[in-house]
């Protein structure tokens, strides 16, 4: 249909403006993202049907039916062991992994990008190739140290490594979105007499907002998807975050699989809540990630 | 700026490193007016320092640990080459660093193939474009941990969606963690795909389209030259991703059946936190380094992700 009214008349310029991503429609593609639809939502539609299941009725039954007597027996099995302490555990880190992360890579990024001296460049640089130390590489002396200054088995021996390893992407998104504040705007702040710190937060900082966005986001998630840092550095109930706290619902729940897809359902409403009244500042800042 | 520049320093001439029109005026001046407001480089050091400890330190002293044995308790005793030996001649390594290769190699093709055809797809305007995408976009919510779990859920041969244990064989288990990790991750590189097909300029659509050339043309014609700087990016995240896939491992196969699914991560660990050989384990974790710095070191010089200027310069 719209091929058609394509063919048949030139359109004329003011309609062409956005012609390409608006006007055409493309079946094989839309047949596609239909295909990639069933797999994206059969797995969460089966999650959610199980979870609403007991337990007795989830074994012998086809988890792809919707269940006949629907129960939130599981969710309050969840609910009852501990699951509020452990998202709690887990927003703290959020928080001050961001906050750590913004307030350390942010000096450093307008110095990376202000400075051009020797060592602001080789701060840069440490950054770069820090993207490419994987977080497992360095746990077993990252154990020692944390053993060495009684952080183990604390929130904190989750969040300062979190915070590190977030730092260089954080840092990289940072001084892409620096370099692009124009240099005559600097300059003419520098007449005023302004001092570096009055630039970096007059100037550099709200001409920024874009990459601090997604850096808070980036961080936030870094935080909300640690696995491996929780894993080794924190043994008892208190400082156990969301993602280990599943973990260790397999052991808990054994065969009760319902009861654990329920506890994974949990698990994904606070941030769904977000997504559903934040989502243009969350894919917007995410979109950053991958360079603006 | 009596330092020597670096070659390729990060950032390039005083004024605008992005090619502005240079205002003619006195270097002498403008180097006076440009140092006064700029921030000394001492204040980039609580971040290097926060870094370097917990980072790069650790680094150092893995690379270290891989020459003793530690068992986690004592001290460290200088064993010299000896897990490096180990290393060389575990028969598990090889299959290890090979499982790993694979892995990054086979989750590089389903998540780039799919999530640029989606992020192009949906950097249409259409509003059922934008619906999907959204729904498209859930799976990324959820953290790994929970997808892990969900997978391990569904996939349970009692549980029955499938009625066939997968996770049994090598080959199933192995699949099910590319598609898996593609499950989680495809979302966040068509979002980025999508960022990066919308910035490609309209004019160029417009040009082919006069000089007939028709879908399927401008998509390799335009769109994928377009989107290079888009696809080094998206393909280095996804690189040090794969290397590092921990949780979905472990949780879906614990590196099984038997050892067909231990990639070095998986390896890393259970040399290390089940079996208390830290000084082994240091190893494996160097190797990995080295593995993932070589790597790194290659896509960052072959695409210049490194480089300061703009993607669009040029245009």
């Amino acid at each position: 249909m719209q091929t058609e009214k394509r063919d048949t008349r030139p359109s004329p310029p003011r309609r062409r403006r956005h012609w390409h991503w608006t006007k055409r429609a493309n079946p094989v593609a839309g047949l596609g993202a239909v295909v990639w639809l069933a797999i994206v939502v059969i797995p969460i539609y089966a999650m959610l049907s199980a979870s609403l299941t007991s337990q007795d009725k989830a074994l012998t039954g086809n988890p792809l039916t919707p269940p006949t007597s629907p129960t939130l027996d599981n969710y309050n099995t969840v609910l009852n062991s501990g699951f509020g302490h452990l998202l709690a555990n887990t927003a703290i880190v959020a928080v001050a992994v961001v906050a750590i992360v913004l307030g350390l890579s942010v000096p450093l990024a307008y110095v990376a990008v202000r400075t051009r001296d020797r060592w602001s460049g080789l701060a840069f640089r440490l950054f770069l190739l820090g993207v490419a130390i994987p977080a497992q590489a360095v746990v077993v002396p990252l154990y020692l140290l944390i053993a060495k200054l009684d952080l183990y088995d604390s929130l904190l021996a989750v969040i300062l490594p979190t915070a590190a390893f977030a730092m260089p992407v954080s840092v990289l998104v940072l001084v892409g979105t620096l370099r692009d504040v124009s240099e005559e705007l600097y300059e003419a702040m520098a007449l005023d007499g302004a001092s570096p710190q009055r630039m970096l937060f007059q100037l550099a900082i709200p001409m920024a907002k874009g990459g601090i966005s997604t850096v808070v986001i980036y961080a936030a998630l870094q935080a909300w998807n640690g696995f491996l840092f929780p894993l080794i550095f924190t043994q008892s109930d208190e400082p156990r975050v969301l993602t280990l706290g599943l973990f260790n619902y397999v052991s808990q729940f054994g065969v009760n699989i319902p009861a654990l897809l329920a506890s994974v359902v949990l698990s994904g409403v606070p941030i769904f809540a977000v997504y559903l009244v934040a989502r243009r500042a969350l894919v917007g800042g995410l979109m950053g990630v991958g360079g603006k | 700026m009596s330092a020597p520049t670096p070659t390729k320093a990060p950032v390039g001439s005083p004024v605008g490193e992005r090619g502005g029109p240079e205002l003619p005026r006195g270097p002498r001046k403008r180097s006076g007016a440009a140092t006064a407001g700029r921030p000394h480089a001492v204040w980039a050091l609580p971040g290097v320092l926060f870094f370097a400890f917990f980072a790069v330190v650790p680094m150092g002293l893995a690379f270290y640990l891989s020459f003793t044995s530690w068992d986690g308790l004592g001290d460290p005793t200088p064993v010299g080459l000896d897990n490096w030996r180990k290393l060389i001649n575990d028969d598990r390594m090889v299959q290890s660093l090979w499982l790993t290769v694979l892995l990054t190699a086979a989750s590089w093709v389903f998540q780039t193939v799919i999530a640029l055809l989606l992020g192009v797809w949906a950097a249409g305007r259409q509003r059922n474009r934008a619906v999907l995408s959204a729904i498209f976009f859930v799976p990324f919510l959820l953290s790994s941990t929970a997808i892990a779990l969900l997978f391990y859920a569904l996939l349970d041969p009692n549980f029955g969606i499938i009625q066939q244990n997968i996770l049994g064989s090598s080959s199933g288990a192995f699949l099910a963690i590319v598609f898996v990790g593609g499950w989680q991750f495809i979302p966040f590189h068509t979002l980025i795909y999508q960022g990066g097909a919308r910035q490609i300029p309209e004019v160029l659509y417009q040009a082919a389209a006069i000089d007939g050339a028709g879908r399927y043309r401008q998509f390799f014609s335009i769109t994928l030259p377009q989107l290079r700087h888009t696809v080094t990016t998206s393909t280095v995240l996804m690189v040090v991703g794969s290397l590092t896939y921990f949780e979905t491992v472990l949780i879906l196969t614990k590196g099984g059946p038997g050892t067909d699914t231990a990639i070095l991560p998986y390896l890393m660990y259970e040399a290390g936190f089940k079996s208390y050989d830290f000084g082994y384990a240091s190893a494996i974790a160097s190797f990995l380094v080295l593995v993932a710095t070589g790597l790194s070191l290659i896509l960052v010089r072959l695409t210049g992700f490194g480089g300061m200027r703009s993607t669009r310069e040029g245009m």
